[in-house]
């Protein structure tokens, strides 16, 4: 197997693990990233939400917001199944237009 | 360490795209002289790695979360443009796709992590490993070093950019307009995780991918 193949093998492990990184802050009892809260979380941080931070925060609607995919019911196993699906769909996004920006940059190198 | 919409105001998350852009067209001038089509493979193995690395969210103390990004184990293997553009095109994934991070944050974001943190972290892995044999302990440990400091240098600059808004960013009855907390609270808050852990997670995963790489892919060390 070439390394490419065995590594692409890997990040589908890493893909597949990824539920992890929700199981184990919540076995800790841990929140968010500090520094991600949602505005609304601002009013019971300090008691107000930031003006400027109010008309920004809902600029942009994502269609895989925190890697859940929509209208799954709650739930850690269902959240942890949508991590894993926003993971590899992630993945293949990513790594595709890394592939594609990579191949237009490397246009004038091509070897035989 | 993914700033979103509306902590940052105009004149912040402007001027930083007004940084990064400069680093996005020398890296892309940059890979068109030296990149090979067949490391087109590569660029999407590092950012597809770098993507999934970071949905790993680590507790620390004091409840929060945070992440290893895995920039500077790419800069080592794919050198630091294609590391800037790479984590670069994660980053701007997860912020379009995932709500990961602000479309108005992209060029901060890209700029703490994927431009800074290259460069950081293949600099000083450069200045460690410096005349060791690819197969030498000496690059686990520069890669490693430079992997736990180059993380900690994102931390702190979202920190700043985070901290600097209550003073530069304020309505006109003197309350912050974006992100509230000043320097005294965004330094120590978010350099603590990365300093005491999210670093040495950094570390070790890159040691330990290099260490395979060693094993496996030595000429990737060049």
């Amino acid at each position: 197997m070439t390394t490419t193949k065995k590594l692409w093998i890997g990040i589908g492990i890493l893909a597949l693990l990824s539920p992890l990184g929700l199981i184990i802050p919540s076995l800790f009892g841990a929140g968010g990233a500090w520094g991600e809260w949602g505005a609304e979380e601002f009013n019971k941080l300090i008691g107000y939400v930031p003006e400027g931070m109010q008309k920004l925060a809902h600029l942009w609607k994502s269609p895989l917001k925190d890697y859940t995919v929509p209208g799954q019911a709650q739930g850690l196993a269902r959240k942890g199944l949508g991590y894993i699906l926003t993971a590899f769909i992630g993945v293949a996004i990513t790594a595709g237009l890394a592939y594609l920006i990579a191949n237009v940059l490397g246009r004038k190198n091509r070897e035989k | 360490m993914h700033i979103p919409d509306g902590y940052l105001g105009p004149a912040t998350y402007g001027t930083m795209f007004g940084a990064t852009i400069p680093f996005w067209a020398f890296a892309s001038w940059k890979l068109n002289k030296t990149l090979k089509a067949r490391q087109a493979p590569y660029l999407a193995l590092g950012a597809a790695f770098s993507f999934v690395l970071m949905m790993f969210n680590i507790p620390v103390l004091g409840g929060t979360t945070g992440h290893a990004t895995g920039t500077t184990l790419i800069a080592i293997l794919l050198g630091p443009w294609a590391a800037v553009i790479s984590v670069s095109v994660a980053l701007i994934i997860q912020a379009l796709l995932f709500g990961d991070g602000g479309i108005t944050a992209i060029g901060a974001n890209c700029f703490t992590m994927a431009i800074v943190g290259s460069l950081t972290g293949y600099g000083i892995y450069r200045l460690i490993a410096a005349g060791s044999d690819r197969k030498n302990k000496r690059r686990l440990v520069a890669g490693a070093t430079a992997a736990y400091v180059s993380l900690n240098v994102s931390a702190l600059l979202t920190a700043v950019l985070l901290g600097i808004q209550p003073l530069i960013e304020i309505s006109s009855s003197g309350q912050p307009l974006y992100a509230p907390y000043p320097l005294a609270v965004t330094i120590p808050a978010m350099v603590s995780g990365h300093v005491l852990l999210f670093g040495f997670v950094e570390a070790a995963v890159t040691a330990l991918v290099l260490k395979y790489f060693q094993r496996n892919e030595p000429a990737m060390l060049a």
